[in-house]
């Protein structure tokens, strides 16, 4: 089973790197561009796991490592 | 009285805390590599700079996660003393040790230069040898030392006067301008600038040794000044 | 369509030379072992002829040219290992990975050697910065990459030059320089000896990233360069730290009898290399190396130049100890192969055999040598031409000066220093802005200084006194911090070595830096030669980048640039000549870059330097500064600048007042001294015959400099300051 996690900045914190690159798109042309958010994807095999168990282990390595629960926010999808 | 001086992989100021205290202030000191599991032995723990674990994912979340950091909790849970600096700092709150977050540098650059602190409080074992709102210089060196917390949070903060420096000139971006903080019981200390790098008066700066004498002095049983 | 051997960068007689080698057609493998082998990057073959001219010997040197690096001694059974290297061309394609990995790769050079990194230093070169993205971006690139993998390695970058000339345009330069010291009994170096000893390898897993570097080095930059990004290798400096600490840890048993990074053509050169010094001959089984990608063939394998990997010769009955030492800091150690005494390097895959050639046959020994051809270039003639009555005295000097302290070539760099970690382990005792970086050597009461220089301009207009000044300014450096100066490393980047008239630039600065390097006693113990530094219509400028080291036996007395206090005399040691040329003036007030460069004096310039390292050591001196771009006003102003303090200059001359401010003229210092101390000084000046002037006295906060009784500049300190550090970072930000 293959998974995808998506880490992102909570709203409520500032994200000086999607600011910058918000103010890059504005100066190369794309001027209505409103909001820039950066994230991480992270891409996982799991190996040989069970669609609930998957959901299980991942919350918990989102909660326990991939996410820093403080500033970030995190999601999933699971892939066959 | 001992210190030790916890190295992750990717540690790279444990050697500066370790001369600093050796040198400088005279006191025992040790290594400890990050496999070890008993701390008992030691009466402050240091979590120094550098980039634990290449510091991949998030600064300071690899480290967090290994065993010797339950050690470290449980030495905090007794009252004893901790300190994190700069990636120990990160360490520090990606364990729960220290309330907030560090995030990337405003400029998003790393800056490496020497930062105006002001003593905010002086009601700890960290400060008790400074002035209440005295000035010093201490260096910095860091790519991710935003300060960010919740609002609540940094009501608490303020209200239980856990901030002990805030910068003169935010270099960083950091909410309240805060530069270190401790925990509620006061035995946890995060900070950002590095006071071992100022203990040496050939290299122009000694004013991050009256951080290290408080410590002495507090667990000495000393009073303040 | 191109031939076999043209694929892989070789030229027919090349090609006859390998089927001279083998008695037959080489195999895929091979061909491409010999294309990576033979780039210039990796055998010299233009450049090794011309070597005869540098002195690499001396009571200091205990290590030359031809290792990972050179090693020079300091004292007290300490020395010094460094050496500088370029990454140019991968920084123009990627500047961020490719300044990285130029960073990585310089430190692996420095613990294969057995010492501990202690310093990096760099020199940048790119175009024109004012109203250009692309410099901007490949400024910020190649900082950002330089500060992501020092900082993480916790190697303080102390020192280092930027400079920008339209001629680096498509072709930016990034040398990295490191440091170590090192105990002299635990010196190593690659040499694969011991019949049956193992081969081991320890490090990153092998992937396809940095297929060919080197063969991409040796080529011009073209449109199709961009496609070339495959080439461009990504640096992990987490894994390179792991693997310093083990080397270093390993190279502390006896276990370890030869050791070799993995650097251009990977594990090819290794191999040949150790080979060739040691026994003769090796034997790799290509499967064991551990590699990152499914079904490498054996060419990706044996030329890929994924970073961060070292190759170990390793006793016969040790290798358990270097698996456990190695496991401590998270890596694993292989055995690929064994060494052999038959000459020959045996490519394994399995148990077939997928090559077999002589290994002497591959490296610098064995590949071919030229001497091209070299001609005078047309252009020496033109810009020759120059007088300095040419141009027209500027009316207003206050805004002249501003002018070129705002200049990108001579506005303060601290944008760029402030993103390296300079001061990290605690040894620093001069940081980047002064004229030399200088490092406490733990331990001891040592220190040693560090600079890298090179005017190119200079060296476009007269390569040969180009590169003489390039090496004497360096001296200067060292010498105003207090350390006298033991050895260099030289990162020689030019254009194409078979276009005659940049292989006359090439001959003419290596001649240059041989004759100064006799001169000053200061011994060339390693270097890097780049060549094919152009673009389609244009070569760069001739950039032998000098990286010198001194020692100072009280690092305490260490001396820095700027004036103390208010009060102390300044005196100006040599004497201002009418020597315009080549200068910082002329080229960002008039725009011309042409003249002759100024005549540089071996006698005086010696008598110079010895005076200035005795009086420090006296410590009679507040500050020394030596004379460079800008001439006297601006170094003026940089010495008042550090600590915001101001001057009162008063000067007599018949020289015509901007040749007397700005000409560039050699064997000038600025030094400042307390009224008390003057008096020594003056006498020893006048025992030695060398030529001073007292020019006035340090003040509170105004720089004014009279000429002739006359007030030409009058600013205030802060003013010139606050231009001066913003300058760069306007443009940045």
């Amino acid at each position: 089973m293959k998974a995808k996690v998506y880490v992102t900045l909570k709203k409520s914190i500032a994200d000086p790197q999607g600011t910058a690159i918000k103010g890059m798109l504005n100066k190369i042309g794309f001027s209505r561009v409103e909001d820039v958010r950066i994230g991480k994807l992270i891409e996982l095999d799991l190996g040989n796991v069970e669609k609930e168990n998957a959901e299980a282990q991942l919350t918990e390595m989102c909660e326990k490592l991939l996410a820093n629960t403080v500033i970030e926010e995190y999601r999933f999808e699971l892939e066959k | 009285m001992k210190f030790g001086i916890i190295v992750f992989p990717g540690s790279n100021c444990d050697i500066d805390c370790y001369y600093a205290l050796k040198i400088e202030l005279n006191q025992e000191v040790e290594y400890i590599w990050h496999d070890t599991e008993n701390i008992d032995d030691f009466d402050c723990i240091i979590l120094p700079g550098g980039f634990s674990y290449g510091d991949y994912l998030r600064c300071g979340a690899a480290a967090a996660n290994t065993r010797i950091m339950e050690s470290v909790k449980e030495h905090a849970q007794k009252g004893k003393l901790v300190i994190g600096i700069c990636n120990g700092f990160q360490v520090l709150t990606e364990v729960g040790l220290l309330p907030g977050a560090l995030i990337r540098n405003r400029n998003l650059k790393f800056i490496c230069d020497t930062s105006v602190v002001k003593i905010e409080n002086i009601d700890s074992p960290f400060t008790n040898q400074l002035k209440k709102g005295e000035i010093i210089n201490l260096p910095i060196a860091h790519g991710e030392g935003n300060y960010v917390a919740d609002e609540d949070t940094l009501k608490k903060l303020k209200e239980n006067e856990q901030i002990l420096f805030t910068y003169q000139g935010n270099p960083n971006g950091s909410i309240l301008d805060i530069a270190g903080i401790c925990n509620e019981k006061r035995n946890v200390l995060g900070m950002m600038p590095h006071p071992e790098r100022a203990c040496e008066a050939l290299l122009g700066n000694i004013d991050g040794k009256a951080i290290f004498e408080s410590i002495i002095v507090f667990l000495q049983g000393g009073e303040s000044k | 369509m191109s031939t076999r051997y043209e694929e892989v960068g070789l030229k027919q007689e090349e090609y006859d030379k390998i089927l001279d080698y083998l008695g037959r057609e080489p195999n895929e493998l091979e061909l491409n072992m010999y294309g990576v082998m033979w780039s210039e990057h990796c055998s010299y073959k233009h450049s090794k002829v011309l070597f005869k001219h540098f002195p690499t010997s001396g009571k200091n040197v205990l290590q030359g040219p031809g290792e990972n690096a050179g090693i020079v001694d300091i004292g007290d059974n300490l020395a010094v290992a460094m050496k500088i290297e370029s990454h140019n061309h991968p920084s123009a394609i990627e500047p961020y990975q490719g300044a990285a990995t130029g960073v990585g790769g310089i430190i692996r050079d420095i613990f294969a050697m057995g010492a501990r990194p202690i310093a990096l230093l760099n020199s940048l070169r790119f175009g024109e910065i004012e109203n250009s993205d692309r410099v901007k971006f490949l400024l910020d690139g190649v900082v950002e990459g330089i500060a992501g993998y020092g900082n993480c390695m916790g190697i303080p970058t102390v020192g280092g030059e930027v400079y920008f000339n339209s001629s680096y345009k498509g072709n930016p330069l990034v040398n990295a320089m490191c440091v170590g010291v090192i105990k002299h009994d635990k010196i190593h170096r690659a040499n694969a000896s011991g019949v049956g000893n193992s081969i081991m390898y320890i490090g990153a897993a092998t992937g396809r990233d940095g297929m060919g570097g080197a063969s991409f080095a040796s080529v011009e930059l073209t449109e199709q360069s961009e496609e070339k990004k495959s080439a461009v290798q990504v640096g992990d400096p987490f894994m390179e730290k792991l693997l310093l600490e083990a080397c270093l840890e390993l190279l502390d048993t006896d276990c370890i009898v030869g050791i070799q990074d993995l650097g251009a053509a990977g594990l090819t050169s290794a191999c040949c290399e150790t080979a060739t010094k040691g026994e003769g001959g090796m034997e790799i089984d290509v499967l064991k190396v551990p590699r990152r990608e499914k079904n490498m063939l054996p060419i990706e394998i044996m030329i890929s130049e994924s970073q961060e990997r070292m190759l170990l010769i390793v006793k016969k009955g040790r290798e358990n100890e270097v698996r456990e030492i190695v496991e401590k800091w998270n890596l694993h150690a292989v055995i690929i192969g064994t060494v052999t005494d038959n000459d020959r390097l045996i490519v394994r895959e399995g148990d077939a055999v997928v090559g077999d050639m002589p290994a002497q046959s591959l490296d610098s020994s064995g590949a071919p040598k030229y001497y091209k051809d070299y001609e005078i270039p047309k252009y020496i003639e033109e810009v020759r031409k120059f007088r300095s009555s040419d141009i027209d005295e500027p009316t207003d000097y206050n805004e002249t000066l501003l002018k070129i302290l705002t200049a990108p070539n001579i506005a303060s760099k601290e944008w760029i220093y402030r993103q390296y970690d300079h001061r990290v382990r605690t040894n620093t005792v001069v940081a980047p802005g002064s004229d030399a970086a200088v490092i406490r050597i733990r331990g001891t009461n040592k220190g040693i200084a560090l600079t890298t220089d090179c005017n190119s301009r200079f060296c476009y207009l007269d390569p040969r006194e180009g590169s003489k000044i390039a090496v004497t300014e360096a001296a200067r450096n060292i010498v105003c911090s207090g350390a006298t100066p033991l050895a260099i490393t030289d990162g020689l980047n030019f254009g194409s070595p078979e276009k005659p008239d940049r292989f006359w630039q090439f001959r003419e600065c290596v001649i240059g830096i041989g004759e100064a390097c006799r001169e000053l006693d200061t011994p060339v113990i390693s270097g890097n030669v780049s060549f094919y530094n152009e673009t389609e219509d244009s070569a760069i400028y001739p950039t032998p980048i000098i990286g010198m080291v001194g020692v100072l036996d009280d690092v305490s007395k260490a001396c820095t640039m700027e004036f103390k206090s208010a009060g102390e005399v300044i005196i100006l040691l040599g004497k201002t000549k009418d020597e315009i040329g080549g200068s910082e003036y002329l080229s960002r007030i008039h725009n011309l870059e042409s003249g002759h460069v100024p005549y540089l004096n071996f006698a005086l310039e010696k008598k110079i330097q010895k005076l200035i390292l005795s009086a420090i050591d006296k410590e009679l001196l507040c500050s020394a500064h030596d004379l460079s771009e800008g001439g006297l006003a601006v170094a003026l102003a940089e010495c008042c600048i550090g600590n915001n303090l101001g001057a009162k200059i008063d000067i007599k001359t018949k020289l015509r007042t901007d040749i007397e401010l700005f000409s560039e003229t050699q064997s000038r210092f600025i030094v400042s001294l307390k009224q008390k101390d003057v008096y020594e000084l003056v006498v020893e000046l006048e025992d030695e015959k060398i030529p001073f002037t007292i020019i006035g006295e340090v003040a509170e906060s105004d720089f004014r400099i009279d000429v002739n009784n006359k007030e030409v500049v009058s600013l205030k300190t802060e003013l010139m300051a606050e231009k001066w550090r913003g300058a760069l970072k306007c443009l940045m930000e």
